[in-house]
């Protein structure tokens, strides 16, 4: 470690403006990636927790005839019934995920990393209007990934009937079966950061009509970009983990 | 090494000195924003410092019941008993239970880990570093503002139908999951829950602060390697604290989701408990565990580093003789921290995990003694030929090691595997746990409390009262801990309400060795009124303290005591590290503050 | 006295209790181990006393050093303390013999480990009962007249288990509720019964009599007095005469076997 940190003084967070000039990095951003150091151990925890649980799972868990982990003894005629370890992708008698339409939605989840990366490089250039413009899209492309989730979550609770092998009761809901507590669980975090995102996003618009971001004032949407890619990356693994295999 | 230092700092210092005026944050203007929500670290610090100790009651009044109903059995507590009138005044049985879960929460969330980190670390960190704030003073105060709602939901917990929660500190699953298996499970549990994860996010928040301002706002001169000890176990700590909290975040959600949502992470398939409904199930039981002590075995050690870091300073201090090994001691902090990701398994040696599991998980753990070797010897070291001033921060501090010892060699029988299997889950363990715990990081407290007490609130302690405090403290507590070593591995298990249940415990040795335990145990928590009196007495009424009443070398002692908003009137610059004590260099001065500037005949001969 | 030197003896009678127990502790029944009646026992308490040893000389080591330190260099006028930072050979050494004995010890346990616990070490032997706890019961299953388990002739016991010296014994250990933990302190056995899994175990004992069995984890209200009873019979024709027994009492009581089939 140097010993170049030398910031005599400091000020509240939302103003703090790092006074050394040869400081790698700024107080704020060193933070962020702290704090996202904190949020990668949390999904590694979920992350971890489902591999474990998947791994576990008997081999009977899931069939195509029976609600999840019914006991092989009450079932009269095992030998007609197709068992699963796990739902597998596009196995539509015990897995009611439908991966075409989040597979688009991650790719749009993508496009709004694209747009937020434009967004700070536009207020480094110190082009306000593409900054603000920008900084919309990332809103409206992030609102719509939350939107088709929102979509999803409905039709898997309510808006469907599934056969048995999903779900005793029809509907995919957290109880139904340690697959469906899993994927409510991990989706619905990542789904939570999502918002959490568009909102501050959201913010740093309002902000920006006001012309605050330039190329002396870019520090915010940079941590929040940060965090912003943070959120997609856990997506791509989660959609991997989750859906795809 | 030294000289090229004082160079370059020189230029910082020059820099550092210009326009920092405008930088002083403005001074509080009102009785809330100074005293309520401060933003300024002394006074957060000092706010969980006092919150800290008030909870100690708590802990300790639930443990003096604990005590009480292990020495005469289902005989009426004196004072309370009329709780339990319509039961004859016999305490049920799930209230002991309710008793130790939650003497032990308190304990741990509530005292231990908010006193070291919060009080001390929060008061010590900008201090020590030479800052005149943390990094992120706002988020400092949501932390401290966060424990309170942990605090309420906890504490509305025992007024919950069914109580306060009851499956242990440890909260494994299925009796803490299912709300039919024990009446603790109802709401209890749930709040029990929702106030950890309050704690957890206050955790969170103080422990990004740390790291930030103890890498960013270092004072001119202040390398890593001339940082006091305090300062790197904080560091250590809250490095800890940021990648082990959030798995436990994890394990606590999903176990919420478990109570609240019906989701199936911690039931096997098609599982009930008395007489509840099915739940689907498919998941798996030891998985919490492993989840729970992956974080709470690091926590055991966030308990342990800032204790060790305060005892090291303090050590040396009243040695008048320079840190044995300062580098030695750093990377052995930095050990541990590591290590302690790896051992979490012997938690486990008995619950199923595969055996040849637990064989790696005794080999790290035999590892992790090494460090805390290492550290012991140096301590030692320091002492060595020192000049050793027996006040009362010196006598905790070396209570605190002949004490860490004895809890520390008691591990080593636990983590060979075959032994474990026998005083697992006994009052072994239970000695074991309060000698770390309460002969460690409690003792570093008491340490703490006395050392920085003139630099917190301006005045002085009672030496007098001090020592005798220091006395019955260290008498009591050794008569009511150590014998639980002897029940324990004559096999008596913990956490039961009556061990008369069993024949082997009925001897009268047994019974009397709790009886005896318990005395003391009251006798201990009475001996605490003296310090509280202590406390009190010279908060209004202490003799006014100098600014470095102790002749001590750190930073914090640059500043007046107590210290005004800022901190420092122009940020110091540090030429040396902080334990140059009994230095030729400066005879006949036996110290040498980090922040005073050598002249250069000083510095020729030093070489 | 020097009131520096009083807490040099504040210390020392600290130090000098804690030794002083577990010097004491074999003299007296009530102190030490229970009398150990199995053969990995036998290995446990071995090791227990290895321990006991090398961390007893430890402790009064350091303890010793930590008096001698506070007796001899207590601030006084005219004394001066040195002036070192430390000595890298001192580190040295003080790093490599625990770090000696540490591994030692690690090593020299992991065949009592292994004989105990792992799958491969069991007993090639039917298991003798599957064992459930239950809130706040131990349930036994026996084999009947057809030795095996799960069978119509099952014989079933509450809080009571029996089986035979000198053979080695097996049990399923499983779980009808929540985590509960099977303790057996005179034979140093303990293993946690987790819902969902069937673990196996084994011990044996080198002497007949009666025993205690407790549940070491927390299960609920009813944790404390959870206890079972534990008869070792001194022959196996012994046991089964007691088996027969008690399956003539449960079939003449129905009400039991329904009671004790809900739990099995
Ligand atoms: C501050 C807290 C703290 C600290 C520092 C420690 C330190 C250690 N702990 Fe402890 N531990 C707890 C708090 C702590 N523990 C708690 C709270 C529990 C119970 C949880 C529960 O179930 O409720 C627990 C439980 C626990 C268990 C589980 C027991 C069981 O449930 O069956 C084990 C098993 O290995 C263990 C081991 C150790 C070891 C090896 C160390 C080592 O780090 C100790 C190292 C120190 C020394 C060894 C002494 C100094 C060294 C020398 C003088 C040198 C020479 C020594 C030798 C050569 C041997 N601890
Ligand atoms: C830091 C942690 C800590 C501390 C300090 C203590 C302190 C005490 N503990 Fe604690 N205990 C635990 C942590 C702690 N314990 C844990 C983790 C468990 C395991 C729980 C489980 O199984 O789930 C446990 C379990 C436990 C048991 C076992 C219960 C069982 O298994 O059935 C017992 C039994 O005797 C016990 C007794 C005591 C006693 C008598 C004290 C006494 O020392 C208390 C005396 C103290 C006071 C009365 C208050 C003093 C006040 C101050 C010092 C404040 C000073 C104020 C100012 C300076 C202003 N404890
Ligand atoms: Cu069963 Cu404790
Ligand atoms: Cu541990």
């Amino acid at each position: 470690m140097s010993d170049t940190a030398i910031f005599p003084v400091t000020l509240p967070a939302s103003s703090a403006k790092p006074v050394a000039k040869a400081a790698p990095v700024t107080p704020g951003k060193l933070a962020m990636w702290l704090f996202l150091a904190t949020e990668i151990m949390f999904f590694t925890g979920l992350i971890g927790s489902y591999i474990v649980l998947r791994a576990g799972s008997p081999p009977t868990a899931y069939s195509n005839k029976y609600s999840p982990n019914t006991p092989i003894s009450a079932i009269p005629n095992p030998e007609e019934v197709t068992f699963h370890k796990w739902p597998l992708p596009y196995d539509n008698a015990v897995n009611p995920l439908s991966i075409d339409l989040t597979a688009v939605n991650t790719f749009i989840l993508i496009c709004s990393s694209v747009t937020m990366v434009l967004a700070l490089g536009a207020a480094q250039r110190d082009d306000k209007k593409a900054t603000t413009r920008y900084l919309l899209m990332t809103m409206l492309i992030g609102g719509t990934f939350l939107g088709v989730q929102v979509f999803e979550y409905y039709q898997l609770m309510f808006g469907h009937l599934y056969p048995v092998g999903v779900s005793a009761t029809g509907h995919f809901r957290p109880n139904v079966s340690l697959f469906a507590s899993c994927f409510f669980t991990m989706t619905g975090f990542h789904g939570t950061h999502v918002a959490v995102g568009v909102f501050m996003i959201t913010c740093c618009f309002l902000q920006s009509l006001r012309g605050v971001y330039g190329a002396r004032n870019f520090a915010s949407l940079e941590y929040i970009g940060l965090y912003w890619h943070f959120v997609d990356l856990v997506w791509i693994i989660l959609f991997t983990v989750v859906y795809l295999i | 090494m030294q000289r090229t230092g004082v160079e370059k700092m020189s230029d910082h210092g020059h820099s550092a000195g210009h326009g920092h005026d405008d930088h002083i944050h403005p001074a509080p203007t009102n009785f809330l924003s100074k005293y309520v929500f401060s933003t300024d670290h002394k006074v957060i610090g000092i706010q969980f410092l006092i919150s800290g100790l008030i909870m100690f009651w708590v802990g300790g009044l639930l443990a003096l019941a604990v005590r009480w109903q292990l020495a005469w059995p289902w005989k009426p507590i004196p004072l309370v008993n009329s709780i339990w009138a319509e039961y004859g005044y016999r305490l049920p049985p799930e209230v002991y239970n309710k008793l130790f879960t939650m003497h032990a929460t308190v304990m741990i969330f509530f005292v231990i880990v908010p006193l070291l980190t919060g009080a001390f670390g929060n008061f010590l960190i900008p201090l020590m570093i030479g800052a005149r704030d943390m990094a992120f003073p706002k988020l400092n105060m949501y932390s401290y503002w966060f424990m309170w709602p942990s605090i309420i939901l906890m504490s509305y917990s025992f007024f919950a139908p069914g109580g306060s929660a009851e499956a242990g500190w440890t909260s494994y699953p299925t009796l803490s999951s299912f709300s039919w298996s024990t009446s603790g499970s109802f709401n209890g549990q749930t709040l029990w829950l929702a106030s950890l994860l309050f704690a957890g996010v206050s955790s969170l928040m103080g422990s990004i602060n740390y790291i930030t301002t103890i890498i960013m706002l270092r004072a001119p001169g202040m390398k890593m390697f001339r940082l006091p000890m305090t300062i790197w176990a904080m560091f250590i700590t809250a490095i800890l604290q940021a990648f082990a909290l959030p798995v436990l975040t994890a394990a606590l959600i999903m176990q919420l989701l478990d109570r609240v949502v019906g989701t199936n992470f911690f039931a096997p398939a098609n599982w009930m408990v008395a007489n509840s409904g099915n739940v689907v199930g498919g998941g798996q039981v030891l998985l919490f565990q492993h989840l729970f002590w992956f974080y709470s075995h690091p926590a055991v050690y966030i308990m342990i580093l800032p204790a060790m870091g305060m005892v090291s300073d303090i050590i040396a201090t009243f040695s008048r003789k320079p840190l044995f090994g300062y580098k030695p001691m750093v990377f052995s902090v930095s050990a541990i921290a590591g290590l302690g990701f790896i051992v979490w398994g012997h938690h486990m040696f008995q619950s199923g995990m595969n055996p040849a599991l637990g064989a790696t998980f005794m080999l790290s753990t035999m590892m992790i003694a090494l460090p805390s070797a290492i550290k012991t010897f140096n301590w030692l070291g320091t002492m060595w030929g020192g000049r050793i001033q027996f006040t009362t921060p010196m006598l905790f501090a070396i209570g605190f090691v002949a004490m860490f010892v004895i809890g520390g060699l008691s591990g080593i029988f636990m983590a060979a595997t075959p032994v474990d299997m026998h005083i697992h889950d006994t009052y072994y363990i239970v000695g074991h746990i309060h000698y770390v715990l309460f002969g460690g990081s409690t003792f570093a407290i008491l340490a703490g409390i006395y050392y920085w007490f003139p630099k917190m609130f301006g005045r002085m302690m009672d030496e007098r009262l001090g020592k005798i405090h220091f006395f019955l403290t260290f008498i009591f507590f050794n008569g009511t801990f150590f014998l639980m070593h002897i029940v324990g591995m004559h096999g008596h298990p913990r956490r039961i309400a009556d061990p008369t249940v069993y024949e082997f415990l009925r001897g009268s040795g047994v019974v009397g060795m709790n009886q005896f335990m318990t005395i003391n145990a009251i006798l201990l928590g009475f001996s605490q009124l003296i310090v509280v009196y202590n406390f009190i007495y010279s908060l209004f009424l202490g003799p006014k303290a100098s600014a470095n009443p102790w002749n001590s070398n750190t930073l914090e002692w640059a500043c007046p005591s107590p210290p005004p908003y800022y901190n420092f009137l122009k940020i110091p610059t540090v030429y040396r590290m902080a334990y140059e004590y009994s230095a030729d260099a400066v005879a006949p001065a036996d110290y040498w503050p980090q922040d005073q500037p050598e002249n250069s005949e000083a510095v020729a001969s030093a070489h | 006295m020097k009131i520096e030197r009083f807490w040099t003896l504040v210390f020392a009678i600290g130090a000098i209790f804690a030794t002083g127990c577990f010097v004491y502790a074999p003299f007296n029944d009530d102190w030490w181990l229970i009398p150990n009646v199995s053969s990995v026992g036998k290995e446990v308490d071995h090791l227990f006393i290895i321990i006991l040893g090398i961390t007893g000389v430890v402790f009064v080591a350091t303890q010793a050093v930590l008096c001698y330190i506070l007796w001899k260099y207590y601030d006084r006028p005219g004394r001066k303390a040195d002036y070192i930072h430390g000595q890298m050979k001192l580190e040295v050494i003080w790093t490599i013999i625990p770090a000696s004995i540490l591994v030692f010890l690690a090593l020299y346990q992991m065949g009592t480990w292994a004989k105990i616990k792992f799958r491969s070490s069991l007993p090639k032997v039917q298991p003798v009962a599957e064992v459930t706890g239950r809130q706040f019961q131990w349930v036994f299953r026996y084999a009947g007249e057809d030795r095996r388990l799960h069978t119509d002739d099952d014989i079933f016991t509450v809080n009571d288990f029996h089986f035979v010296k000198d053979e080695p014994t097996v049990i399923h250990l499983k779980s009808a509720d929540v985590l509960h933990s099977f303790f057996l302190p005179a034979l140093r056995i303990k293993q946690d019964a987790v819902p969902g899994l069937t673990i196996p175990v084994w011990f044996d004992s080198s002497s007949a009599g009666k025993f205690e069995l407790v549940c070491a984890e927390l299960c609920g209200w009813g944790h404390y007095k959870m206890r079972g009873n534990v008869t070792i019979h001194q022959s196996q024709q012994e046991f089964e005469e007691w088996l027969k027994k008690t399956k003539s009492e449960q079939d003449r009581d129905q009400l039991s076997l329904a009671n004790a089939a809900n739990g099995g």
